[in-house]
């Protein structure tokens, strides 16, 4: 399951907006080895494309020597589709099951299809899905979102009716 | 002296835990046989079968992108710092 605070979503739908309609991607980092997505780190889509996402092999390097000397580590990687579903493609599987790509990480698609050719118009419905991609096996998660005022209580003291 | 090398977190697996070694060669090649000599199975994560990198893979001598420097045959030297990280892309 992906436990993600409300304002750590509402950034990845927003940067998928913005980006609309090439792709838009990025990470949540969080303390090495943890599950917690804390930190969003919008990246530029190097290939600035509707169909393709690439991190900069330069920004890739920038962005992993940050986490490292933060001592975090992605705990999400978010891409967006602009014309198609919240699913990993083949390509995404490719990649996700690549031999230094992390089995751990959460990879978050977002679909921003629905939109009309102006995006981020109030009722414009956004798909937020994840996904643990592990030697090209795709499984869906969960996505509990935590609304920001109560997160990092633990779940026990919080009941929802 | 010798080369520092970044190991990503999956492949620590390989390297006890540790987020840095150290390896020696003049080439990027070299330094992998290096490296799996005390890291076994190292190797087979970063080289394909043919021989050549692994596409989903980035390796940087210093600051630079080893596509762009000759790939595994890149030239490193005692003092250089090699990172090594999965390449992040995809697409619809």
């Amino acid at each position: 399951m992906l436990r993600i605070a409300r304002a750590t979503y509402d950034a990845i739908v927003a940067h998928a907006r913005e980006d609309h309609p090439d792709e838009a991607c990025g990470v949540v980092a969080g303390p090495e080895g943890t599950n917690r997505p804390e930190r969003v780190v919008p990246m530029l889509n190097a290939a600035r494309s509707p169909t393709f996402y690439e991190f900069d092999t330069a920004d890739l390097l920038r962005l992993y020597r940050d986490l490292d000397d933060r001592d975090e580590w992605a705990v999400v990687v978010y891409h967006s589709h602009t014309a198609t579903e919240a699913y990993p493609s083949r390509t995404d599987i490719g990649y996700a099951s690549g031999p230094a790509a992390d089995p751990r990480t959460h990879y978050v698609l977002v679909s921003t299809r629905h939109h009309g050719p102006r995006t981020g118009l109030a009722d414009d419905e956004v798909e937020f899905r994840s996904y643990r991609i592990v030697d090209g096996e795709v499984s869906e998660e969960e996505v509990e979102i935590v609304e920001t005022h109560l997160f990092g209580h633990s779940p026990t003291t919080v009941v929802y009716d | 002296m010798a080369i520092e090398v970044r190991i990503p977190t999956i492949l620590r697996t390989h390297t006890g835990g540790n987020k840095t070694v150290e390896g020696s060669g003049d080439t990027l090649a070299a330094l992998i046989d290096d490296l799996d000599s005390k890291h076994s199975g190292l190797k087979n994560r970063l080289v394909t079968e043919e021989g050549k990198l692994h596409r989903f893979v980035n390796v940087y001598v210093n600051d630079e992108d080893v596509r762009f420097t000759g790939a595994l045959d890149t030239q490193v030297k005692d003092g250089d710092s090699v990172t090594i990280l999965p390449a992040v892309a995809g697409g619809c």
